[in-house]
């Protein structure tokens, strides 16, 4: 495999980097009044969805408003937990200084805890992006999506374990910061995570509190419905999350890196592996809110603290620059991004066969050469 | 479902509130409320505008009535008051001009325009009734003891009128004005904010004496000219056994500093620094470097505060007045010196609290921000 660090010569790589600088500043200068109209249309809207959902659930014995009813809720999860509670606490919002704003104190609608989440995604994600062993989102310590992690007969199980964190997202992402693949090979204690289980425990007694006891009390005899509903609204976030952030990292073509490659990374460098490690997904102006902007994951690796509603307006220029340096851009509708992610799920589950070790299929041979 | 509350109806409210809690986790009451309507919130505090005046060419006054949880506020406090200016929260200090005795609820803020000044500009051109503030429990200890002193005098400039008129109204409602001299500085008659006010105050209270100082006319008023000895001796005769309370631009607070420590009557003057107080920079001679643990950025000193050099490394420590009162951008510094920009005052020690916004560091610094 191509290492990392031979891609682009290094002047290459510094003019590379200073372009993305160039439209990071362009953007940073640009950020106004318009972006904190925006997120607060988004989040009127989802506080009305939500309220109206949990309304709704009164009329829950008629099949049309319960369904409406978890409509409402559905969307009001997901726009809570995408466009609203990731991106806010990434801290794309707090050059405002509001403080409801602010990414240090921010808590999103879902069963894992703001706090251990921003270590393991914000650090340990998005600053180790696809580095195998070092950024734990790979395969979230359960699956196997990339044929540098090495197999074992408990990847067999594969496709079920995607299933079944699909449908779990939430207390997966939760589970997640416990770590315990590291536990299991004795790298950290039980000891070790008590504040992290702390944290997991008391958010998880919220959450459950609300959706699962008292929501449903409150309907009186339609609490069974309720619950069902509820229940509902919060699969119905898993599977949409899971799916987006899924398509973000795995689908085919996007490249993991090992440590050695990445040592002594100049800016330009981490830029250039941000856009290798990661793929957009194409679809209309309702679907990039929905998934938070995050169908514009190549935007947001790059630039992650900045407001995801102006990842669509940049991407033709770092599309344009991807283009200058014959780098890819991995790009796709949501089905077939889908569809290259659960290839990867059944391929991996399966001991490794000698071709699936070759270069990265997203080197243009051509332009490396000339490159060089 | 009535069998589950309680028969006590004290407890039924706190019941209720927990529950609203539960069910609103993680936002909370108050992201909800303020989408109905800002000033409903519960456990913050926002005041509606409900009058602007303009009293004179380069001050606004604004009548605000405040949301539930305000808790008053005593003569002389001063409270942080937060507005939104093309998307960034910007928060700077004010002090009540009105009575502590006012009905529950009701604020007078007046502001004056400082030429580069964010907040006040955009107050100045923009506040109407209606306009909503974001606003912080009143602080400060800039305030009269109880009892209060029998001879007081308050002595202010510009718009530093404002917490010793306060405290002047406050008084006044309570009819204990006797043995009180007010002395207030301004450009000319046509500057002095509350003119009419501090007239009606005059007539209405025997033993009160209200002087007016004019720095840049010759004729009306009762003094001219900046601050000297003499006018204390003139309006106040008395002035060495008041209590003395002052507020005002750089230049009134400095004579009338000089003159009670040159009298060795230090004691007696309590002051609140009203404007942006000049700040001791050299960025000529600045070294070292400063380290910003928590985040790991770290930068070449400049030689401006912390606060700025935090904001320049591209982070947004939290802060308030950005002059050294409010202590909200307090932070911890684990090693090396800085200084404090209005004293001088070196720092030294290791894991010592200091304010970012008026701390200098003198060569390499480690701050947990």
């Amino acid at each position: 495999m191509t290492d990392l660090r031979d891609r682009l010569t290094p002047e290459q790589v510094e003019e590379f980097g200073r372009e993305l600088d160039e439209i990071r500043q362009q953007l940073v200068a640009d950020l106004g009044q318009e972006d904190v109209d925006y997120i607060n249309r988004v989040i009127r809207t989802q506080r009305g969805l939500e309220v109206a959902g949990r309304g709704l659930m009164y009329l829950g014995f008629l099949p049309p408003a319960w369904l409406a009813a978890v409509g409402c809720l559905s969307v009001s999860k997901i726009l809570d937990n995408m466009e609203i509670g990731h991106n806010v606490m990434h801290g794309q919002y707090d050059w405002t200084r509001i403080p409801e704003l602010n990414s240090k104190t921010f808590e999103w609608d879902t069963a894992a805890s703001g706090d251990n989440w921003r270590h393991s995604h914000n650090y340990m994600h998005h600053t180790h992006t696809n580095i195998i062993d070092k950024d734990r989102d790979v395969g979230y310590g359960i699956l196997r999506i990339d044929p540098d992690q090495e197999w074992h007969p408990y990847y067999l199980g594969n496709p079920v374990y995607a299933v079944l964190l699909a449908i779990f997202f939430e207390w997966g992402v939760s589970l997640h910061d416990l770590e315990v693949d590291r536990m299991l090979k004795g790298e950290i204690s039980w000891k070790d995570k008590a504040e992290v289980r702390r944290k997991m425990r008391a958010k998880a007694g919220r959450q459950i509190g609300k959706d699962y006891v008292l929501f449903p009390l409150l309907t009186g005899p339609l609490a069974p419905l309720t619950l069902l509903g509820n229940a509902s609204a919060n699969v119905v976030r898993n599977l949409w999350a899971f799916a987006i952030i899924f398509c973000g990292h795995f689908p085919e073509d996007v490249e993991s890196f090992s440590e050695s490659e990445t040592e002594g990374e100049t800016r330009g460098q981490w830029y250039l592996r941000q856009i290798l490690g990661s793929a957009n997904i194409s679809g209309g102006k309702l679907f990039h809110i929905m998934s938070g902007n995050l169908s514009h994951q190549i935007e947001h690796h790059l630039f992650p603290d900045i407001p995801a509603r102006r990842y669509p307006q940049i991407a033709p220029q770092v599309r344009a620059i991807c283009e200058k340096y014959g780098l890819s851009y991995n790009t796709g509708p949501l089905h077939k991004q889908l569809l290259s992610v659960a290839k990867k799920i059944l391929t991996f589950a399966l001991p490794p066969r000698e071709k699936e070790k070759q270069a990265p299929t997203t080197l243009n041979e051509e332009k490396e050469l000339a490159a060089a | 479902m009535t069998s589950l509350i309680p028969r006590r109806s004290r407890s039924l409210g706190a019941m209720t509130a927990s529950l609203v809690d539960t069910l609103l986790t993680p936002h909370g009451i108050d992201r909800y409320l303020e989408l109905v309507d800002p000033m409903k919130v519960r456990n913050e505090i926002r005041g509606k505008v409900t009058a602007v005046r303009r009293q004179t060419a380069d001050t606004v006054t604004l009548t605000v009535h405040t949301s539930k949880r305000w808790r008053g506020f005593r003569a002389g406090q001063y409270v942080r008051v937060s507005v939104d200016i093309d998307g960034v929260r910007r928060t700077r200090c004010y002090s009540p001009a009105n009575s502590e005795l006012d009905p529950a609820g009701s604020l007078e803020l007046t502001v004056k325009v400082d030429p580069h000044g964010l907040v006040s500009g955009h107050l100045y051109r923009n506040a109407a009734p209606g306009m909503i503030l974001g606003l912080s429990q009143p602080d400060g200890e800039f305030t009269l003891p109880e009892p209060r002193p029998e001879q007081l005098l308050l002595v202010s400039g510009g718009s530093g009128i404002t917490p010793a008129l306060s405290m002047l109204r406050t008084l006044h409602d309570r009819g204990d004005t006797d043995g009180v001299v007010f002395v207030h500085y301004a450009n000319t008659e046509q500057d002095v904010l509350y003119r009419d006010e501090l007239a009606e105050l005059d007539r209405a209270n025997p033993g009160l004496r209200v002087a007016l100082g004019f720095t840049h006319a010759e004729h009306g008023g009762d003094l001219h000219g900046f601050f000297t000895p003499a006018h204390l001796e003139e309006v106040a005769p008395n002035w060495r056994q008041a209590q003395t309370y002052l507020c005002g631009p750089d230049g009134l607070m400095d004579s009338v500093r000089a003159l009670f420590y040159a009298e060795g009557l230090g004691e007696q003057l309590h002051t609140e620094v009203f404007t942006p107080p000049e700040l001791e920079i050299d960025t000529e001679n600045a070294t070292g470097q400063v380290r910003f643990e928590h985040s790991g950025r770290e930068i070449a000193n400049s030689g401006r505060p912390l606060l700025e050099q935090a904001e320049e490394a591209g982070l947004r420590p939290e802060h308030g007045c950005r002059m050294g009162i409010c202590f909200s951008c307090t932070k911890v510094k684990s090693r090396g010196c800085v200084q404090n920009a209005l004293t001088g005052e070196l720092s030294t020690e290791p894991e010592e609290e200091i304010q970012m916004c008026i701390s200098v560091p003198v060569g390499d610094v480690d701050i947990y921000c």
